[in-house]
Formats: structure tokens, sequence, C-alpha cells
């Protein structure tokens, strides 16, 4: 197949190893996203999401 | 990188919807409650009613807003942009962990499917953390921040893997496992402030806590659905 296939047929030929890595990457970029607006320290970041970390019950303050 | 970029595609249009969805609800039901709150939290760091039990709680509270220095958004139009923003953020974050954890599962078939683990979302999220720790107003007393960080991802943590032992794993050995691992952080105990007092009214708070669990709720059925009818769209073979 070649780059351009479309992703249906894409998924298909996924190895094992790449759909690790990829649904691995995948969720760090999760992790990181919700713990950049839900867990991070830094104050601006804080004032920002402050309602958002109060509504979703994230540890605040 | 097609999986990759068909789980960020995903995700990213499922927490647009979820995010945009649960700011209606947050201004509907709980910033109210917020900005009433601080109006308490402000009181008590000025001429409030002196109380005995109230200066006990001025005491322990000491991560009040102060703390938190720097710049903060404008009260008004500023200020619920940022949460918007903050909302679809947080909301696209956790719809890549939803569709990364359903992915090993096979994939979700539809939007059923998707509220199904959706439902597992609320569970993971919302009930398990907030069982130790729940939904807080500010002015609140709480223990340290960071503490009670690590006890809430462990909580999350333990409540998925246990979730995931009594649903995959067909046998009752793993499924008491599962619940054990459920259980354990309540066992643990999540850390507590020194005191539980404070100047915000226990009504308004009853009335918070109802308000975050039903919409956080509604966030999470809405975002499974809307990621599993947008994965069996557009993902059908992976």
């Amino acid at each position: 197949m070649t780059p351009n296939d479309t992703s249906l047929q894409l998924s298909t030929s996924v190895t094992p190893s790449s759909r690790l890595v990829q649904l691995g990457l995948a969720a760090f970029l999760g992790l990181f996203v919700v713990g950049f607006a839900g867990f991070s320290h830094i104050s601006a970041v804080h004032n920002a999401a402050h309602d958002v970390r109060h509504s979703l019950a994230f540890p605040c303050h | 990188m097609s999986l990759f970029r068909n789980i960020v595609f995903v995700a990213a249009l499922a927490g647009l919807v979820a995010g945009i969805g649960m700011t209606g609800m947050q201004y509907a039901s709980t910033v109210p409650l917020i900005l009433k709150a601080e109006t308490f939290e402000n009181a008590a760091g000025g001429e409030g009613p002196a109380t005995a039990a109230h200066q006990h709680a001025e005491a322990t509270a000491a991560h009040s807003h102060d703390e938190a220095d720097g710049w903060a958004p404008e009260d008004g139009f500023e200020r619920s942009a940022y949460t918007a923003l903050a909302n679809v953020a947080t909301a696209i974050g956790f719809a890549l962990l939803l569709v990364v954890a359903s992915e090993f599962a096979g994939g979700m078939t539809g939007w059923r499917q998707g509220m199904f683990w959706g439902l597992a979302g609320f569970a993971v999220f919302t009930l398990a953390p907030g069982l130790g720790l729940p939904p807080e107003l500010p002015g609140m007393p709480a223990a340290d921040v960071a503490t009670r960080q690590v006890w809430w991802i462990l909580a999350a943590l333990a409540t998925a893997a246990g979730l995931s032992l009594i649903v995959f794993r067909r046998s009752v050995a793993w499924a008491v496992l599962g619940v054990a691992l459920i259980v354990a952080p309540h066992i643990v105990g999540a850390p507590q402030p020194e005191s539980h007092e404070t100047a915000v009214p226990h009504g308004l708070l009853h009335s918070f806590v109802v308000a975050v669990v039903a919409s956080s709720l509604v966030f999470w059925v809405l975002l499974g659905g809307v990621a599993g009818y947008l994965r069996s769209r557009f993902m059908r073979v992976a």
C-alpha cells in the first residue's frame, strides 16, 4: 500500500508494535492535556481553569 | 500514523462537543454556586461574622485564593472564555484516554457502546476520586494540594484497572481482585484537612456536589456517545 491510501485501508495494515506506539502516543497526549488543564501548579493556568477545576472536582488550591 | 490521526480526530470532535455542552451546564449550575461561595471566601478574609468556628476555619484555610497570585482572567467574558477553553481542552484530553482505552477492547462500535465507555469514565474520573475528595467550593479547608492530587490520580488508576479486570477478564478471581482494586484507595483514605469547618454554608455545598456529579454524568455520557458515533463512522477498520 502507498502512504496515500485512505485511513481505512491503512488501519488494516498497521503492525501490532506500530499500533501500540500510536495508542501510547495518543494516551500520552491525553494525559498531558488533562494534566496541564487540571493539575498544573502554574498559578496562571490554575486561575484560567479555576471554575473548571472546581466543577470537575479536581483537587484545587 | 493513521491510527493516531484518527484517534486525535475523533477525540477532538467529541471533546469539542462535550466541552461546549459542559460549559453550558456549568453556567446553568456550578459556576453561580462558585461565585456565591467566593463572596463567603472573601468575607472570611475581612470583617466577617467572627465566631470561634469561623476563625478556626480561617486558620486552616491557608489555601484560599490569595495564595494563587499572578495573572487571572477578568470576571465576566474573559473568565467565561477561559472556562470554555479549559473545558474543551480537558474534554479532548479525556476523550483521548477514553478512545485509547476502548481501542484495546476492539474499539467502540457505536454511540450506544460509547455511552457505556462514558459511564466508565464517569466512574473512574468523577465517582472514585470524588468519594474520598468530594467536590469543593472556594474557601473550603483542604489538605495539601499535591498530596490530594496524588491520591486523586491513584484512585482513578485503581478504579480503571479494577473495572477492566471485572469487565474483560471472565473469571471470579479476577473480578474479586478488580473489586479489591477499586475499594483499596478508599481503605487507604484520601488526605483530609485538620478541620472541615468553613464559612461556606452547608446547603450551598450540597447543591454544588449534586450539580458537579450530575453535570459530570451528562458530560461523560455525551463525550462517550459522540466518540462512539464518530469512531463507528470514521474508523471502521482498526
